[in-house]
């Protein structure tokens, strides 16, 4: 699964990082979500369907390889 | 189909409900008013009657909910609005104050933000709010028994803490709580009000002169330094995150206590295994949903939602309580368990205005319960549950004051 992350939306609220911050990060910067890997590791899924749903502006997605 | 046939299609329908006003009562200091929970069987998107003549919308189910706060077809911007509590429209938002703008304004403005409350940046404070709660408890054990848990403990944590992050120094926290007061009053006196903005805006305005002078190290001199923002436009940022970081998080302390005094079997399951804290907070925050009226949004379209029509220029009321006890997404959702899992709460928003001090608020909770469970292992209320002073009165929910004794 691969997942895809939409900088443009993000408001920066970190649900994602919350929910799995082996796999999402926030530029210091600007809060802006940044991937740390850009596929769901085996372990991940879950922890990254949940910040997919949990995300306040739809800004990821997930998508087969 | 069009909107306008749609809307011409259901004349029946939308009489047969005469609108009433937005229920507010609660009978259970922790539980929306029973009214709520009646109206998400029946009928989740309903309409009430606004003071002003106009027929409003209220939603109480949460997946509705969801919807129009991540629409953009609804606005923030509060001049558009009517309100279900007073006749009186409000003005435009203030530059800066980005809550109640759309984008690209509001995007603007919360970038600027964004930044600083990553959630790894908050992980950073932990060791800071962890000081600012120690001493606070010391200072709460120095009351002697039967303290206020609001005025020495649940407002003092995260007035120090937005205080500092902000630049502005706490010896002035009296000044601007009881100027917060005046705005955070659910029907303004609109003298009092005005009244209370000016203080506010005077006293910011000084501020944000002398970090220009000399700038130090906190969010204000950053945005002083960093961006090309008028003093009108810090005065309005600042003045948001001040505002908002004192009320909700200092309620929310108070009611968690409140609530979890309150059910001794969570109280219990809480002191004996702390790391529960976690999902105790995300539990207690859609349990007691402190943002009680709603959050309201206004239509810049015609919307079709949940087989109605909301006209343009309509007024939502998303109702945070009843999104968040909804059994469909929540299961049982009335009682407090804090095994449960919270994930999904709209307590601190959805959309692009979702909470930007969320992190902030849950490293305070969070620190804050454990450390006086830890710290207090008697702590009881000192008054019956029922003279707990609540604020019904406030657009934060919340109590006045938590005696409480050890
Ligand atoms: S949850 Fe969504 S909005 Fe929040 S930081 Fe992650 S991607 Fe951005």
């Amino acid at each position: 699964m691969k997942i895809i992350a939409d900088a443009g939306r993000c408001i920066g609220a970190g649900q994602c990082v919350m929910a799995a911050d082996s796999v999402f990060d926030q530029s210091p910067a600007t809060g802006e979500v940044m991937l740390l890997a850009a596929r769901v590791p085996a372990d991940e899924v879950d922890a990254v369907l949940e910040a997919v749903s949990t995300c306040p502006t739809g800004a990821l997605s997930t998508a087969e390889d | 189909m069009t909107t306008e046939t749609t809307r011409e299609s259901h004349p029946a329908r939308d009489t047969a409900d005469e609108p009433r006003p937005i229920p507010l009562t609660r009978s259970c200091p922790f539980a929306p008013p029973a009214e709520l929970t009646a109206l998400r069987e029946r009928e989740p998107l309903s309409r009430i009657a606004n003071p002003d003549g106009t027929t409003g919308w209220l939603v109480t189910d949460h997946a509705l909910a969801r919807k129009v706060l991540g629409d953009p077809r609804f606005s923030a911007r509060q001049e558009l609005m009517s309100s279900p509590l007073t006749a009186r429209r409000a003005e435009p938002a203030m530059p800066g104050g980005f809550l109640f703008m759309d984008p690209p304004q509001h995007t603007r403005y919360r970038k600027l933000l964004t930044g600083q409350f990553t959630v790894r940046r908050m992980r950073r404070l932990e060791a800071r709010v962890e000081e600012v709660t120690e001493r606070q408890l010391s200072l709460l054990r120095a009351q002697g028994k039967g303290a206020d848990l609001v005025e020495h403990f649940a407002l003092p944590v995260p007035s120090l803490m937005i205080c500092e992050l902000l630049g502005v120094p706490y010896e002035d926290h009296e000044f601007f709580q009881s100027r917060a007061v005046a705005i955070f009053r659910l029907v303004q006196d609109p003298e009092e009000s005005g009244a209370a903005y000016a203080a506010l805006r005077t006293y910011l305005l000084d501020l944000v002169r002398r970090r220009r002078g000399e700038p130090a190290d906190d969010i204000l001199s950053d945005l002083v330094t960093g961006s090309d923002l008028t003093d009108d436009e810090l005065i309005g940022m600042a003045l948001l995150l001040l505002l908002a970081g004192h009320e909700t998080t200092a309620n929310m302390l108070a009611m968690a206590t409140f609530a979890l005094l309150s059910h001794p079997g969570q109280l219990t399951l809480l002191r004996e295994d702390p790391s529960l804290i976690g999902g105790a907070v995300e539990e207690l925050l859609r349990y007691l949903s402190i943002m009680h009226v709603g959050l309201p949004r206004a239509a810049l379209e015609d919307v079709e939602l949940a087989d109605r029509v909301i006209a343009q220029g309509d007024t939502v009321t998303v109702s945070v309580a009843a999104a968040n006890h909804d059994p469909r997404k929540f299961g049982p959702a009335d009682g407090l368990d804090i095994t449960r899992s919270a994930t999904g709460h709209v307590a601190f928003g959805h959309g692009i205005h979702q909470c930007l001090g969320q992190q902030l608020a849950r490293i305070e909770m969070r620190i804050g319960i454990n450390g006086l469970l830890r710290e207090f292992p008697g702590l009881r209320l000192d008054v019956p549950v029922c003279e707990v002073p609540v604020r019904s009165d406030m657009g934060v929910f919340g109590v006045h004051r938590l005696p409480v004794t050890w």
